[in-house]
């Protein structure tokens, strides 16, 4: 729906959670009231003179403040009228800037208001008299963002020169009541504008621009010094954005606005291990989809078969047919596609392409059947509970389809009779990555605390391998890692094995193997040559883990004898971002 | 023949004025300093030196002025006493005994009738900050030995404790932790960096605190040049604190403004940082300030500050960041190449001082008379710098010229000499360059030295190096068609043998010029500069030389490195005597014919010295030793 006020540039939910307020380009603020169905225009305030950039609520829900360029109004919210207007001082370390733009406010329930600005300042206003309280120059840049605890007695602040600034409210003298707000700790994790923070009971979040998520813990809320209490820098989705035809050799890459479609290459040559081989045939981009519209891709897969491609919007789903002659491809949308196949979570099609499995947000798993160049709906399964599913596995005998979502078990679903075989028991942390075995049909899943299960379907149990790596417990650097496991395959040949990757490893576990306890070496570097038949079989262990690739993105089997790797470099990332605001290391 | 009772040393002054904080008077009208046994009140306003606090027997440690009477003033000492003084008057009040070597003393406004002050008791560097009751009573002199002991293994740095929130609690800060003792909980509070063995965190040793004198707010100064607001310090788990950075080398002190607003800081760089709000972007700079700032304190008046660096002065600021008064010391360079001079004219002291200075010291007064740059180099202060020195000064012709030789080394091939000659001028009373010389020599200068006689109306300077050269040096009309301006020049070069000359002295009439070469006295004359004669004993490479004067003056002094002193007569050619002293410097006495020399006795580990009178008869002379060094 239309604000009718031109860009949108802030929101603000009330407190109770019934309105909500947008301010907008024109300089109006609207309140909108929402329903369970809608959401349901209400009140206009009084108009301001330029843009809303930031708005908050007084946490009683009678005031809020709103941030505008140059100043701050405070308006009742009964009224609709303001009650003061707070000019912001342009001056900039002696220098006038031209305008003053209000980035952030936050109001706190004593009715102090924190504003934060292109100026480099933190603010503190008090909203009954409407004058300035305290000023706290931090910064030569503008500070982008703020975030309050709910105990309102610490927050958080993001500036452009990429330094997160914690305040704290630290009471004056030990023996009085008085207190005040303090810059406390600076952060340097960032190279970028950090452009929202977050701040959680125990740690401060905070991404920007340099595409990376910091969480940084406070050290003096964590009861235990452990691994969770260790800083966490996150880059990379945790979840699959690459897609692999093996038939055709083909790999579907996801990107916020486009898809990719390449054709790898392939040799001829043959070497040593650890050799680069020339390439004999260079790799092809087939294939550059853009997205209608500004809304980002949220799921994309190509088939097996290498014949259709899909993916999905937040409010559109997309279908289409490739046709391969020789070496032309025509590309041909799939229309007239059916009202509640709006949004996906998830897409999948099976290991024989003939179906399509699509998790819509609304919670319900739809099969497909695809023909040829048409499609026909088959099924739709009705949720279990509430929450959507967000991941999809499916045999490769096309006979089970296993389905999770953030929190609750995972449901595996017989395609033939289409009903719900089993769910298997629900488990603390979400699933990262699932997959089905061929032949075994045994269901593989990790975890986001980085334990792995297999879950034998027809049995509807646990597998003995998964039981006994339970009762012993995974290595405690397997337990360490960062980045949680976004793929699982097999090697159609070898039963025990199980292919998974993270961002920083590529492991197989080889099932037949001793499982390693704490004591043996995990990450174990490939064995010297030179070393006996006995000594390798000894210090072999179930895990062997390869981390020549980093960050790795995606890594599959082709067939039996290839592996297809995809790494990410950061430095491309880097090198694709503005540059970044330039500090003099000495001087003043 | 030099009675023994009639050498008596004098302790005139040139103390270290930068050992302690300096203290203001309450109403800002006086500052305190120790210097050395003494404490010295000068007045704010004028610099001078309104009185000297005498009275205790060993170095001043600690100066405060008493809480519950501004117009008196407590110190404490080495010699194991606190005094109370009237500054006013100058007098002392009363002197407690405590018994034990005192370190530093605080005093607090809440503990009225009892000081704090820093011992070591039982082990040498494990030091105590123990309170010390000071009983009421009519006498004189009384005994202090009630003691309560109140923080243990303490920095013996007075800069590394601090009262707060009206002794409410003591900071003190030691290598890696701070703890904090609040007295009336009788807890401590004990908070940890992370040690130097990580590397991100080098160097974050604590170096000085400092407390707010209204909030529960402590700031510490780190070796790696970062202050730290501690706050919330007396919860263990909630504690937090802010870092505030500029300066890139270790925080020599912090001083909190009266009110609290503003922290000063101050360190290697010279530079006076006011941080306003305690804000890491609000601040201001006192910068030039000369010297190493190794004390800061404020007036309880909150008018003026006043920095303590490490040339031996004390600036006095004002609270807009202006200096307003300079109280300078004897500066001590870590080298004094020049050795002690006394400047014909002013009979002042002349030394190395500031770097690439030469002070004027008056002794009578005990304070500086003026610098002279000499190098007119600016001096950039940082670690494993090779700067140029002011290695050699003489004052000629009654303090007319002044000779000065500077060096700088950076290899072993690579050396940079210049000499430069100034000239007194009389209008501007102080020394005006004349000639300057590069490259006088090709090796290092080994001596200078002016012809001072009376009746050569033309200045001759003598230079000796180790080139295996001596150059005589004259003044001579410069090519000026006026034929006003002079300059030098050289007029004579000479050798012997290619070995490398050691010293060079002119006798008193100023005829004979005596240069030693390695082993080897020769005598020149000094009209024509012919090689009179040559005294070779074998006994060592000499290193001084002296001529005898008045009745003496047929007698030639040397003195060589591997302790023996020889006395050629000059008439006979032939050694008079020879006795075993390692001589370090040997001085005539202007005023008659003793030559005082003075040794390193070799007894003892310590090193005294010997002064060793002689006035060259063929009796050797009483011996003297001094306990302290001169």
């Amino acid at each position: 729906m239309d604000a009718f006020g031109g860009p949108i540039w802030s929101m603000a939910v009330s407190p109770c959670g019934s309105q909500l307020l947008v301010g907008c380009e024109d300089g109006s603020v609207k309140l909108f009231q929402i329903t369970p169905d809608k959401i349901q225009f209400e009140r206009n305030f009084d108009r301001q003179k330029s843009r809303i950039l930031s708005l908050s609520w007084h946490p009683s829900g009678t005031h809020i403040a709103a941030g505008s360029i140059d100043y701050i109004s405070v308006f009742d919210v009964k009224s609709g009228s303001a009650v003061h207007k707070m000019l912001v001082d342009r001056q900039y370390m002696g220098v006038s800037k031209r305008k003053c733009i209000i980035w952030g406010v936050a109001f706190l329930s004593d009715g102090t208001v924190i504003s934060v600005d292109s100026a480099g300042k933190v603010q503190f206003w008090d909203s009954a008299t409407g004058t300035l309280v305290k000023n706290h120059l931090i910064a030569n840049a503008d500070v982008q963002s703020i975030a309050v605890s709910d105990q309102e007695d610490s927050f958080v602040v993001g500036t452009a020169e990429g330094t997160v600034f914690h305040f704290q409210l630290v009471s004056v003298t030990s023996n009085s009541s008085e207190k005040q707000w303090v810059r406390t700790k600076p952060f340097q994790h960032h190279t970028h504008d950090v452009r929202a923070v977050a701040h959680s009971p125990t740690a401060l979040i905070s991404g920007g621009t340099d595409t990376h998520l910091v969480i940084r813990p406070l050290m003096e809320k964590v009861e235990v010094k452990n691994y969770d209490a260790a800083l966490r820098k996150i880059t990379f989705p945790h979840r699959r954005l690459i897609s692999c035809s093996k038939k055709r050799h083909l790999l579907l890459f996801q990107f916020a606005h486009h898809l990719e479609l390449w054709r790898l290459g392939s040799t001829v040559a043959t070497g040593k291990n650890g050799d680069t081989l020339p390439l004999s045939k260079d790799a092809d981009h087939l294939l550059h989809l853009k997205t209608k519209g500004p809304e980002n891709i949220i799921c994309s897969c190509i088939s097996p078969c290498g014949s259709w491609i899909a993916y999905s919007t937040t409010s559109r789903f997309f279908l289409y047919r490739l046709n391969y002659e020789h070496d032309n491809i025509s590309l041909q949308r799939v229309s007239k596609m059916p009202a509640f196949l709006r949004s996906a979570l998830q897409i999948l099609f099976s290991e024989d392409s003939t179906k399509l499995f699509v998790a819509s947000n609304q919670g319900s798993l739809h099969i497909i059947r695809l023909l040829e160049g048409s499609f026909k709906h088959l099924h739709t399964l009705q949720p279990q509970s509430v929450e959507s599913m967000c991941l999809l596995a499916v045999s490769p005998d096309g006979n089970w389809l296993a389905a999770s979502g953030t929190s609750a078990g995972v449901h595996v679903y017989n395609i033939k009779h289409l009903k719900l075989h089993c769910t298997v028991p629900a488990y603390n942390f979400p699933v990262t990555a699932l997959a089905i075995a061929p032949n075994t049909n045994n269901l593989v899943i990790a975890h986001s605390d980085q334990q792995v299960f297999e879950y034998s379907i027809p049995d509807k149990q646990y597998t003995e391998w998964s039981r006994t790596i339970q009762k012993q417990g995974f290595h405690y650097l397997w337990l360490q890692r960062d980045t949680p496991i976004t793929h699982i395959s097999f090697h159609p040949k070898r039963p025990m094995h199980i292919l998974l990757h993270d961002a920083y490893m590529f492991c197989i576990i080889d099932k037949s193997l001793p499982l390693p306890n704490d004591k043996t070496l995990l990450y174990n570097p490939l064995p010297p040559t030179n070393e006996s038949d006995v000594i390798r079989r000894r210090t072999a262990h179930a895990f062997k883990i390869s981390k020549i690739y980093k960050p790795l993105l995606f890594m599959d089997l082709l067939d039996e004898r290839t592996l297809v790797a995809v790494e990410r470099p950061l430095d491309d990332i880097i090198a694709q971002l503005p540059p970044p605001i330039k500090k003099k290391k000495f001087g003043t | 023949m030099v009675e023994e009772e009639s050498v008596r040393v004098v302790r005139c002054g040139g103390s270290e004025l930068n050992f302690r904080r300096a203290v203001f008077s309450a109403d800002s009208k006086y500052i305190f300093c120790v210097s050395g046994d003494f404490v010295k009140v000068h007045s704010t306003a004028t610099e001078e030196c309104v009185h000297i606090l005498q009275g205790h027997r060993n170095l001043v440690t600690g100066i405060q002025l008493n809480p519950n009477n501004h117009l008196q003033l407590y110190s404490c000492s080495f010699d194991g006493t606190v005094k109370l003084w009237d500054y006013v008057d100058g007098i002392l009040i009363k002197t407690f005994v405590v018994g034990l070597k005192l370190h530093a003393l605080f005093t607090l406004p809440s503990a009225e009738d009892s000081v704090f002050v820093i011992i070591n008791k039982e082990k040498p560097d494990v030091f105590q900050l123990v309170s010390v009751k000071l009983p009421k009573s009519s006498s004189q002199e009384i005994e202090a030995k009630e003691l309560s002991f109140v923080l243990d293994y303490i920095n013996q740095s007075p800069k590394c404790i601090a009262f707060g929130n009206e002794g409410e609690y003591v900071a003190a800060v030691r290598d890696f932790y701070l703890s904090v003792y609040f007295f009336k909980k009788k807890t401590t509070s004990r908070f940890t960096l992370s040690s130097s063995r990580n590397k991100k965190h080098a160097k974050n040793n604590f170096t000085c605190v400092a407390c707010h004198p209204k909030e529960d707010c402590i700031a510490t100064g780190h070796k790696d040049g970062k202050i730290r607001l501690w706050r919330n310090f007396d919860d263990d788990k909630k504690y937090t604190y802010t870092c505030l950075h500029w300066h890139h080398d270790m925080v020599m002190d912090l001083a909190f403004s009266v009110t609290g607003t503003s922290l000063l800081s101050g360190g290697r760089e010279s530079v006076l940082v006011e941080w306003r709000d305690a804000t890491e972007k609000n601040k201001e700079f006192l910068p030039r300030l000369g010297a190493t700032i190794e004390h800061i304190s404020v007036s309880p008046a909150g008018d003026l500050f006043c920095t303590s660096h490490s040339d031996n002065k004390i600036i006095v600021i004002h609270r807009n960041l202006e200096a307003s008064a300079v109280i300078q010391g004897l500066v001590k360079d870590s080298n004094i190449f020049t050795g002690l001079m006394v400047d014909p004219r002013t009979k002042a002291l002349v030394l190395n001082g500031k770097p690439g200075h030469l002070q004027f010291y008056s002794l009578q007064h005990d304070k500086q008379l003026y610098n002279l740059d000499i190098i007119q180099q600016e001096y950039i202060n940082d670690y494993g710098l090779i700067q140029i020195e002011l290695t050699k000064a003489a004052f000629g012709c009654y303090g007319n010229w002044l000779a000065t030789v500077e060096q700088r080394q950076e290899k072993e091939t690579e050396l940079e000499l210049q000499m430069k000659l100034w000239m007194y001028n009389k209008k501007t009373q102080g020394f005006v360059l004349n000639t300057k010389v590069n490259m006088p020599h090709e090796d290092h200068i080994t001596a200078l030295c002016f012809c001072n006689a009376e009746k050569f109306e033309n200045p001759t300077l003598v230079t000796s190096s180790k080139d295996g050269h001596f150059k005589v040096w004259i003044l001579t009309d410069d090519s000026d068609i006026y034929k006003k301006a002079v300059g030098w020049t050289c007029d004579f070069v000479g050798s012997y043998h290619k070995y490398q000359a050691t010293n060079c002295c002119f006798s008193e009439d100023g005829s004979l010029l005596a240069v030693s070469f390695e082993e080897i006295v020769t005598i020149w004359d000094s009209e024509t500069w012919e090689l009179k004669c040559t005294f070779c004993q074998r006994a060592g490479k000499i290193r001084h030389l002296c001529f005898g004067r008045l009745t003496c003056s047929k007698y030639l002094l040397g003195a060589t490195e591997n302790g023996i002193l020889c006395c050629w007569n000059l008439l006979s050619c032939a050694l008079e005597w020879s006795a075993k002293l390692n001589v370090r410097v040997m001085e005539p006495d202007p005023n008659s014919e003793n030559i005082a020399a003075i040794s390193r006795s070799s007894v003892g580990s310590d090193c005294k010295y010997t002064p060793y009178f002689d006035n060259t008869s063929k009796s050797l002379t009483k011996i003297f030793f001094l306990t302290s060094l001169i």
